[in-house]
């Protein structure tokens, strides 16, 4: 090994070696001032607490995965397959109606099972411990026109760690609505609802769109060479996407057309769209209903700088909603619908989040704290209303985005915070 | 098979079956049929002499063989979990029946050689590699070899012996293996009958510990040895396999001999995990960027960092996924958990591991 270069590591500070504790996400400058998340119903002994017994349910479920988990992903991957090909089969019958439909009904459910239980958990390294390649969180595509590198570094790492915080966490209305008091109100709030339920149609797309992050780019926060290789990457996967359902499978229906008619390509085609907009919806919706109703809490840079573990978990469980439902309708979430489970166990096998519940319930109990929870009627109730309401003009012009008046506000609050701080330091 | 494969491989098929591959749908029909990725049951396994065992496998039609002297990762799944270690093939390259072996000595601390030794059973599926290394046969055989061997370091050398057995070799071979007594050798029957029936082998067995009444030599390995075996280091092809001091030994004296140029190694080590050890230890080496750094004890990707590399990481808690990487070899403990895994070519999350001993990830 005499050709490698050597060169040795100093322990850097902040560093997560020698204790069993990793670094705090948000860091602020000032490394004294301590996060506030939580104190209004907790102390910092009782965070502190809270964290680590959340870290023990953790370590329970690591401690126990086995066999079963690895059948349980194995299966679900076999389920969708079969559904997948039964999908893709049934429309090639675009003449014999009802097979046509339940192909497309199942080439949905295909992508919904892919999107959900398979692709976003197995990114999340749910299943890296398996030391599987088919189901390695790292070498993962999902089938999705949004590459999975990229979404994977806005979703596991800028919305799972800066989950909720305002600046941070891009998944807040993703720059495109008005879904929390705390954000501005612009404009182009006032279509809300249309956008919300055009971008249902085609969530897919706008996952896609997120990932490039134009709005960081333009912001200069990221240079032009990482836009133009998120671009490049997005376009390749693109492509790839829309050859298979519009081009490639539309194809091998020409070679029937002159045993059945000429539609049939376009039949294909159409099913593969339609498809595609089933699972988009759904995944929108469950999506929305996770994050947007009206309970959950939102947060500022200030008060999670410096956070401890234990606030680190609460802003996940304050921050997320779940959805109750039947088993199979939370496999077809993806688990999902255990939003809170899966926002402080981001990398445990979703299969667990019903079991993690339980302990959630019971420390949510204990210390007093509140857990979103309802019917999928009432989170779409809710996130409904929420896009319906906040996209109105606020009469508070405090709220309103970049107009003059709220501008001077502003100005005038930061202002009076400073003398109240000088005052302070005089005193 | 050879038609229906390559279309199987071919893009408009990938097209069709993309973002995943093809082997993801024949997976499901048959964990055997399978276009890339190399399979095989186990058909016997065979408890050697000592604490060895040979597991006898059936490759799928995605094995492209091997060359005698090649290694193999070898993955088997206990309790949800692919277990990877790299083993040497042990069988002939000439076998008919298309089966391959490969050999491993069971290990106190090796969890993958114990589970072989002891729980393995036919009809395992197990995961394979392609046969991979340059410690091979050249493709012309000079007439001149030396084979040498310590303790399970045999068997690539096996498989080179009994490779030349098939082919009707009729050149000079000298195979020198050192063992610590005979129960710790592996195929000590298979020796003595090719020691008795092959007259173009010069069979010799070293027991270092346990030396046999008359034995021919003693002790560890010396040029001595060579000279009593008439064999010249500077005209013959030599290859040697075995433990670090063994090989280190052979190439000094091949060294002084200026007949460096002669001799082909392959080190053989089992990953030891010592979880005693206080300070760090060891050696942590990026494998890509080809940096080695002593084991400072932070975690993985802080000591790349220090080390001048910039891997990608996101949330540095071990939420988010963003470091994970390829542990090529070695073992890592997991700085929340306190777990050590110590299996080859593992995806680890850098940001959470520290190095336990010598490790190479594939930065």
């Amino acid at each position: 090994m005499s050709h490698l270069r050597k060169r040795n590591a100093p322990i850097e500070p902040l560093s997560a070696s020698n204790h069993n504790k990793a670094p705090a996400p948000l860091v602020g400058e000032d490394t004294t001032k301590r996060a506030t998340i939580g104190l209004d119903v907790m102390t910092y002994e009782q965070l502190e607490e809270f964290g680590h017994e959340l870290d023990a349910v953790r370590q329970r479920v690591l401690d126990d995965l086995g066999q079963a988990d690895a059948d349980y992903i194995r299966r679900v991957i076999k389920v969708q397959r079969v559904f997948d090909v039964l999908g893709r089969v049934g429309i090639f019958f675009p003449f014999f109606l009802p097979v046509f439909i339940a192909g497309i009904v199942c080439l949905a459910v295909a992508k919904i099972l892919e999107n959900m239980e398979i692709g976003h958990n197995v990114m999340h390294g749910q299943y890296d411990w398996m030391n599987d390649p088919v189901v390695d969180g790292k070498k993962y595509e999902w089938d999705n026109v949004a590459p999975a590198q990229d979404w994977k570094h806005g979703h596991n790492y800028i919305h799972h760690t800066y989950t909720n915080i305002h600046g941070m966490d891009r998944d807040i209305g993703y720059n495109m609505f008005r879904i929390d008091e705390a954000q501005p109100w612009y404009p182009s709030h006032r279509v809300n609802l249309p956008l919300a339920f055009l971008l249902m149609l085609f969530f897919e797309w706008g996952v896609m769109y997120h990932g490039i992050e134009l709005d960081e780019y333009l912001g200069g926060r990221m240079s032009k060479s990482e836009f133009q290789a998120r671009k490049k990457r997005a376009w390749q996967k693109v492509r790839r996407q829309v050859v298979k359902d519009y081009v490639a499978f539309p194809l091998l229906a020409v070679p029937l057309i002159p045993f059945t008619s000429w539609w049939v390509p376009l039949a294909v085609l159409g099913a593969n769209f339609v498809a595609n907009i089933l699972r988009n919806i759904w995944t929108f919706i469950i999506i929305f209903c996770g994050h947007f109703p009206a309970e959950v809490e939102t947060f500022t840079e200030d008060e999670a700088q410096n956070e401890t573990r234990g606030q680190w978990y609460l802003r996940q469980l304050l921050g997320s909603a779940n959805i109750s439902g039947s088993r199979p309708f939370h496999v077809m979430t993806g688990n999902l619908s255990y939003q809170v489970e899966h926002h402080l166990f981001p990398d445990i096998p979703a299969r667990r989040y019903p079991e993690v519940a339980k302990d959630v319930h019971l420390l949510v109990e204990k210390y007093g704290l509140t857990y979103n929870s309802g019917r999928l009627s009432k989170q779409i109730g809710s996130v409904v209303r929420q896009l319906a309401v906040l996209g109105r003009k606020p009469s508070d012009p405090y709220k309103v985005g970049n107009s003059p008046e709220s501008k001077a506000l502003r100005r005038e609050k930061r202002e009076a915070e400073k003398a109240a701080r000088e005052a302070m330091a005089n005193a | 098979m050879g038609i229906v494969r390559k279309a199987l491989a071919s893009r408009p098929i990938a097209a069709l079956t993309s973002p995943h591959t093809i082997d993801h749908y024949l997976d499901q029909i048959h964990p055997m049929l399978a276009v890339q990725h190399v399979r095989a049951r186990v058909v016997d396994v065979v408890h050697e002499t000592g604490v060895a065992s040979t597991v006898v496998l059936r490759p799928n039609g995605a094995w492209t063989g091997f060359k005698p002297g090649q290694h193999v990762e070898f993955g088997v799944e206990v309790d949800g979990k692919r277990r990877v270690r790299v083993f040497s093939v042990s069988s002939s390259a000439r076998r008919k029946d298309g089966l391959f072996s490969v050999s491993v000595k069971a290990h106190p601390d090796g969890y993958v050689s114990q589970y072989l030794h002891n729980a393995l059973a036919p009809r395992t599926l197990i995961h394979l590699s392609p046969a991979d290394g340059d410690f091979v046969l050249p493709d012309v055989i000079p007439d001149d070899l030396l084979l040498l061997s310590g303790g399970s370091g045999i068997t690539p050398v096996m498989s080179m012996l009994r490779t030349l057995r098939d082919t009707g070799h009729s050149g000079r071979v000298t195979f020198l293996h050192y063992a610590r007594s005979r129960e710790d050798e592996m195929f000590s029957e298979e020796l003595d009958e090719l020691a008795a029936s092959l007259d173009f082998v010069r069979l010799v067995r070293v027991y270092t510990r346990e030396p046999e009444a008359g034995a021919e030599l003693t002790g560890r390995f010396d040029l001595v040895h060579l000279k009593h075996l008439e064999v010249d280091p500077t005209s013959t092809l030599s290859y040697v396999c075995g433990p670090a001091g063994l090989i280190a030994s052979v190439r000094d004296t091949y060294d002084e001999l200026g007949a460096a140029e002669q001799l082909r190694m392959e080190y053989f080590k089992v990953p030891t995990v010592d979880l005693d050890a206080e300070d760090a230890t060891g050696t942590l080496t990026f494998d890509d960027s080809g940096i080695e750094t002593d084991n400072s004890g932070s975690t993985i990707l802080e000591q790349a960092e220090a080390a001048g590399l910039t891997p990608e990481f996101g949330c540095r808690m071990g939420v988010c996924n963003t470091c994970a990487l390829k542990k090529n070899h070695g073992a890592v403990r997991h700085v929340i958990t306190g777990e050590v895994s110590a299996s080859t070519d593992e995806t680890v999350k850098i940001c959470v591991h520290v190095p336990v001993g010598d490790v190479n990830v594939a930065l």
